[in-house]
């Protein structure tokens, strides 16, 4: 019988540090090759049409950017979570939340000048996303409220929150289909390459990237997020008020989720709709993941998941391979990713008795 | 027993590696019907290890095994047990929710469904034998820790083990419970069975051993019949030198009051009183030991005094001045130099650097950060100087503090609490599980800390760490002050009485 | 209104419906309950049932027949149990992350596979769904009859399965084995319980139960696959195992006020009850949290969650 054992490693040099979550991805996309075959398709087109899709000309370039945007927001607000060890699932939920007060102001607020608007909207549309972050990183502070299911099932609630609303006070007069109206334009994210879908929302999640660089290694709520992540009772014991920190890691965590909701809407939809997220949140967690939940580390999984997302597209278009290959892919590199993490600190040993 | 009886367990050339450490060092064990052996060491000698071995929980990286004469292949306590070889570990392996007879039928199969009855029978009969009493279905979080050991010995008897390991049994147990607990062992014998004892307190092994094999560093380095040796000598091949520390303790006057326990209750996790209505002094330059097998509130209080646990009732005053309740902060802030019993868990940040767990309580004073901002400079400043100060063995102030050995874990945290104005020291078994040299290394500190004109309060199951280093000691049992008593003139026979629950 | 709610046609039909809609979530927190039991938190449980519900419909849309759907279904969720056990206790991996893991992939491929399988017809494929069986003497009971015992079978086999699962826990020698597993894996090994086979049969147990559970949806309670059939009932299963202590009978008897309380919203709402649809929808979800928190209060988590047990940890 054979009996795996897993033995601690000596420490591995600075350069895994990049070179695991590369391994990774390689292998994820070897794996992807086998959904490609049982769907009958030939492995090099198909590998050709996807980087193609997503690389291959100026247009595909700025739309797989576009596709980033989201996901980096939404992987920035994982990662951080994840490093204090709040287990935000919530993130789908709190890009919702985002999208919604963008919704309401980018609607509403007619008596706001111009300029001001779209500013507004994002502080609002961050602080909306931070709101619905609180609640369960409140629960888990106060009344030890299990973070993972608590931030899943609020995702829901926000999904019926937004269905109660669509089909309600905020529906489009005169439509029959859950969506709002438009918004105003001076509330749209505008454009900024010709020809292109490229908007605000692309540098914004840059700079987004910066921040929570500069936060996690200059800052002291950032070495205090860390602190409560590696040792909450040490932490505690150190002086550090866990509390306070989880708080403000949440309100960041789920501000950031948010801006996610407040690009889509004010970018690419223009209207709230039920499905303005395909998921987005919940690929955060494995953009979190795979980028070792550091900011750059997440600029890479997302702009590499985003090929896969936008280039799938093409790949289907042209392979007949269908496009939930991306979804597929996802969810093999977060396991992928798992493994290969362990083989940073472990060894594994096959004996065979 | 006679040497003349076949050994029923033979372990030649034991070999045992954990990364680069050697835990393990061609080692020959051999085990005689119907003796009690025992394995003696300082912690971290290797003695578990080999024990883990024999009882097929670890893998041997090199050596074979013989047991009643048979060569043993060991993947797993299974097959362990199978061969009639048991082993009772220092943390208990039973399921406090569970009651004593679920605990003990655990694994022992016969048939689909359990039956209760049989098994019961079949426990009050062992418990008559042995003379181990405990009520079968009590459930085993309201059990003593005394009366949890002897539902572990019941355990292995039930599975008609004829060799019994016990991993230090009395670090647990107050005296007259260890007594027992020899008496036991004898009547184990007797019946022909055979124990391995392991342990490091020379005078149980004196008392209870047959045979003793002292190991050191990971090697058998003497073997001696227990009527044909001494302490003295055991010491020796212990440590390769006199354990028994020379503190030199200038006589020094007493100070103002630094530390004020009034009228103390603390809760345990259960909500029981484990501190009850505690009263406590301690002056500047004193050093103040409490004394007591650990369970008896000494955690409790500590965490009171941490700031980790709010207390019932009481008051707790540094210099005159109340200290808020359940605020670590509060602590800190008033001068307490803080160590606590579990390094790991509650005193480091194992997987950041030496120098992010140093500044852990300064981090956000004016020193080191200036609008939110960490400023860098000095604190590289701070804990280049702290690791050079305090003689921390790292590979530099960006070293994980998970790389750090035993010793030098302890030193980060004595580095981090005792780098700004102490007023108080409290420690809380400082020297658990440390070598001869770490342990005299903290004394030393601690010492050094009484000169400067710091009050420390020392908290230690380890009596003779409190004989050595405390002017005064308390003995605590069961949440309440037994004794008060100035060091030098405190009888053993005394603090024993007390550490049983004894007054007067 | 009032008076429409308590006519004997309500109420038999709202029993109906209440069983109807808790037969998952009984499946699937029978389930993570023996998974949890020994010390495993399953969050593969969603993507297990969806794939369950994929599975068990492609199957029998291919064969013709239900019983080999559901099947199927429980193959799949004891495959894809099988490598979160792989994942989780023979590697040690994060429950959490690897339980995600799972479900994100199991999302997809459940996608993939019934987009490859059936592509994009405008309209869906169906199946002749399970029928409900009467029982003879009881469904014939005034009132509660022909709502309890007119049943699918599927849902008498839910039912029939909680005092299965608690007797084998409570009164087995695999039960204490699965139970000392789950409070403290170290006890269970120096008695020589294989701590990490253990977990495994247990998760792989559990997957079936869950693969079963998702084709409930697409073979009975409705007779085609929506990639939101499942919509999270998984995750409510979490919650019901939370619920209930960790006690089958317990979680069993969340899954039933779910049951009923997603029956009773269709119900109000067919009578003109003008509180919007969505806001019931939430109501289990609410409900569950506020569970959560009265829950978390007492210390009935088996002690071993959430960790994963190596021998070689300890040194010296």
């Amino acid at each position: 019988m054979m009996r795996l054992r897993i033995v601690k490693r000596p420490p591995l040099p600075g350069w895994a540090r990049i070179a695991i979550p590369v391994a990774a991805v390689v292998t994820t996309l070897l794996l992807s090759a086998i959904p490609i075959l049982v769907a009958g398709a030939n492995l090099w087109q198909s590998y050709y049409h996807l980087f193609r899709g997503a690389l291959g000309t100026r247009f595909n370039l700025l739309e797989t950017c576009v596709k980033a945007s989201p996901l980096i927001f939404t992987g920035l607000a994982v990662a951080f979570a994840f490093r204090a060890k709040f287990w935000n699932i919530g993130a789908e939920g709190q890009l919702l939340a985002g999208a919604l007060m963008a919704t309401w102001i980018g609607i509403y607020w007619t008596w706001v000048p111009k300029f001001l608007l779209l500013p507004l909207i994002i502080v609002a549309g961050f602080l909306a996303g931070g709101a619905w972050a609180a609640v369960p990183a409140l629960l888990k502070t106060r009344l030890r409220v299990d973070d993972v299911v608590s931030t899943l099932l609020l995702n829901y609630v926000m999904l019926h929150i937004l269905g109660a609303l669509l089909f309600g006070p905020l529906q489009q007069p005169g439509s029959s289909w859950p969506r709002s109206s438009e918004i105003m334009e001076a509330a749209k994210y505008p454009f900024l390459m010709i020809r292109s879908r490229f908007h605000l929302g692309i540098p914004l999640a840059l700079v987004a990237v910066f921040v929570l660089w500069f936060i996690n290694t200059k800052t002291v709520f950032g070495y205090q997020s860390k602190a409560v992540g590696v040792n909450l009772r040490a932490a505690g014991f150190g002086g550090i008020s866990t509390t306070a920190v989880m708080m403000k890691t949440a309100l960041l965590s789920g501000g950031l989720a948010g801006l996610a909701g407040v690009g889509e809407l004010c970018a690419l939809q223009y209207r709230l709709i039920l499905d303005i997220s395909p998921g987005y949140g919940y690929s955060g967690i494995v953009i979190a993941m795979l980028g070792g939940l550091h900011p750059v580390g997440v600029l890479f999984s997302a702009l590499f998941f985003s090929v896969i997302i936008v280039g799938a597209q093409t790949m289907s278009r042209m392979t007949g391979v269908p496009s939930y290959i991306a979804e597929v892919v996802q969810g093999l590199a977060l396991m992928v990713m798992l493994i290969f993490l362990l083989l940073t600190e472990y060894r594994i040993k096959v004996a065979r008795k | 027993m006679t040497e003349a009886s076949p050994p029923v367990v033979e372990m030649r050339g034991v070999t045992k590696r954990f990364l680069e450490v050697t835990a393990n060092d061609a080692i020959d064990f051999t085990l005689y019907r119907g003796e009690i052996c025992a394995l003696l060491g300082e912690n971290g000698a290797g003695k578990t290890t080999l024990m883990n071995i024999l009882f097929g929980y670890y893998a041997a990286d090199e050596g074979e095994i013989l047991i009643k004469g048979e060569p043993a292949e060991l993947g797993s306590p299974r097959d362990a047990i199978t061969r009639g070889v048991g082993m009772i570990h220092q943390h208990f392996t039973l399921v406090p929710s569970q009651s004593v007879l679920e605990n003990i039928i655990i694994g022992k199969s016969a048939g689909l469904f359990l039956d209760m009855a049989a098994a019961r029978e079949k426990l009050i009969k062992l418990q008559r034998r042995f003379g181990l009493q405990v009520d079968p279905d009590a459930l085993v979080w309201t059990l003593s820790v005394g009366e949890q050991q002897k539902v572990e010995i019941l355990k292995a008897l039930y599975r008609d083990v004829d060799i019994l390991i016990m991993d230090e049994p009395t670090a647990v147990l107050a005296p007259v419970e260890v007594g027992d607990l020899f008496k036991t062992l004898k009547t184990l014998v007797e019946e022909g069975r055979s124990v391995v004892f392991i342990s490091h307190k020379l005078n149980e092994v004196m008392e209870i051993s047959d045979r003793i094999l002292v190991l050191r560093r990971g090697r058998l380095v003497a073997e001696r019949k227990t009527e044909a040796t001494n302490t003295q000598e055991l010491v020796n091949l212990m440590v390769g030198r006199d354990l028994l520390e020379r503190i030199e303790k200038k006589p020094l006057a007493l100070g103002e009051v630094v530390l004020e326990i009034r009228g103390l209750t603390v809760e345990d996790d259960k909500g029981l009183a484990a501190v009850k209505n505690l009263d406590l002094t301690v002056r500047s330059r004193e050093i103040v030991g409490i004394a007591g097998v650990s369970g008896n509130g000494q955690t409790e209080l500590s965490e009171a005094l941490f700031g980790l646990r709010a207390p019932a009732a009481g008051t707790i005053s540094l210099q005159g001045r109340l200290l808020a309740p359940g605020s670590p902060a509060a602590a800190i802030e008033a001068g307490m130099a803080r160590i606590p019993e579990d390094r790991i868990e509650t005193g480091l940040l194992m997987d950041l650097s030496v120098e992010e767990n140093l500044i852990l309580e300064k981090h956000a004073g004016d020193d080191f950060q200036s609008r939110g901002l960490l400023r860098f400079p000095s604190i590289h400043r701070f804990s280049e100087e702290l690791v050079k100060r305090f003689s921390i063995l790292t590979a530099g102030r960006d070293a994980l503090v998970k790389s750090l050995s035993g010793g030098n874990l302890q030193k980060v945290i004595l580095a981090r609490e005792l780098s700004g104005r102490t007023v108080l020291v409290v420690a809380s078994q400082p020297t658990r599980g440390l070598d001869v040299g770490a342990m005299e290394y903290i004394h030393q500190r601690l010492l050094a800390e009484q000169e400067r004109g710091s009050a420390v309060l020392l908290i230690s199951e380890d009596l003779d760490e409190i004989f050595t280093v405390s002017d005064r000691m308390i003995v605590m049992y069961e949440g309440i002050i037994m004794g008060d008593v100035r060091t030098n003139e405190a009888v053993r026979e005394q603090i024993g009485l007390w550490m049983t629950g004894v007054k007067a | 209104m009032m008076r429409e709610i308590f006519n004997v046609a309500f109420i038999t039909g709202l029993l109906g419906a209440t069983l109807r809609m808790a037969t998952p979530i009984i499946f699937a927190t029978l389930g993570e309950i023996l998974a949890e039991r020994a010390g495993v938190l399953n969050l593969g449980i969603e993507g297990i049932m969806l794939m369950g519900a994929m599975t068990g419909f492609i199957y029998t849309l291919g064969s013709g027949s239900l019983w080999l759907g559901v099947l199927a279904a429980a193959l799949v969720g004891m495959l894809l149990a099988l490598l979160m056990a792989f994942l989780a206790v023979y590697l040690g991996l994060s429950q959490h992350v690897s339980g995600l893991g799972i479900t994100l992939f199991s999302t997809g491929l459940a996608m993939f596979v019934y987009r490859l399988k059936v592509g994009s017809p405008l309209v869906p494929p169906t199946v002749q769904p399970f029928r409900q069986v009467a029982i003879p003497l009881l469904s014939k009971i005034p009132i509660v009859g022909s709502g309890l015992f007119n049943q699918y079978l599927l849902t008498y086999v839910a039912l029939l399965l909680i005092p299965v699962i608690s007797i084998l826990l409570y009164k087995t020698h695999l039960g204490l084995k699965i139970r000392t597993v789950g409070e403290n894996p170290f006890a269970a090994d120096t008695v020589g319980v294989n701590v990490n086979l253990t977990r495994t049969l247990c998760l792989v147990a559990g997957g079936a139960l869950m693969g079963i559970g998702g084709s409930f949806l697409t073979l009975a309670h409705q007779n085609m696959f929506l990639i939101d059939v499942i919509g999270g009932r998984g995750w409510i299963s979490i919650a019901m195992v939370i619920f209930g202590n960790w006690n089958p009978a317990k979680g069993a008897l969340g899954a039933l006020i779910f049951g009923l309380l997603d029956g009773l919203q269709l119900r109000l709402q067919g009578l003109g009850f003008r509180v919007p649809f969505d806001i019931f929808l939430m109501i289990p979800y609410l409900m569950t949290i506020v569970a959560l928190i009265g829950v978390s209060r007492r210390a009935s988590v088996p002690a071993g969650l959430l960790k994963p047990y190596r021998r070689e940890e300890k040194g010296g």
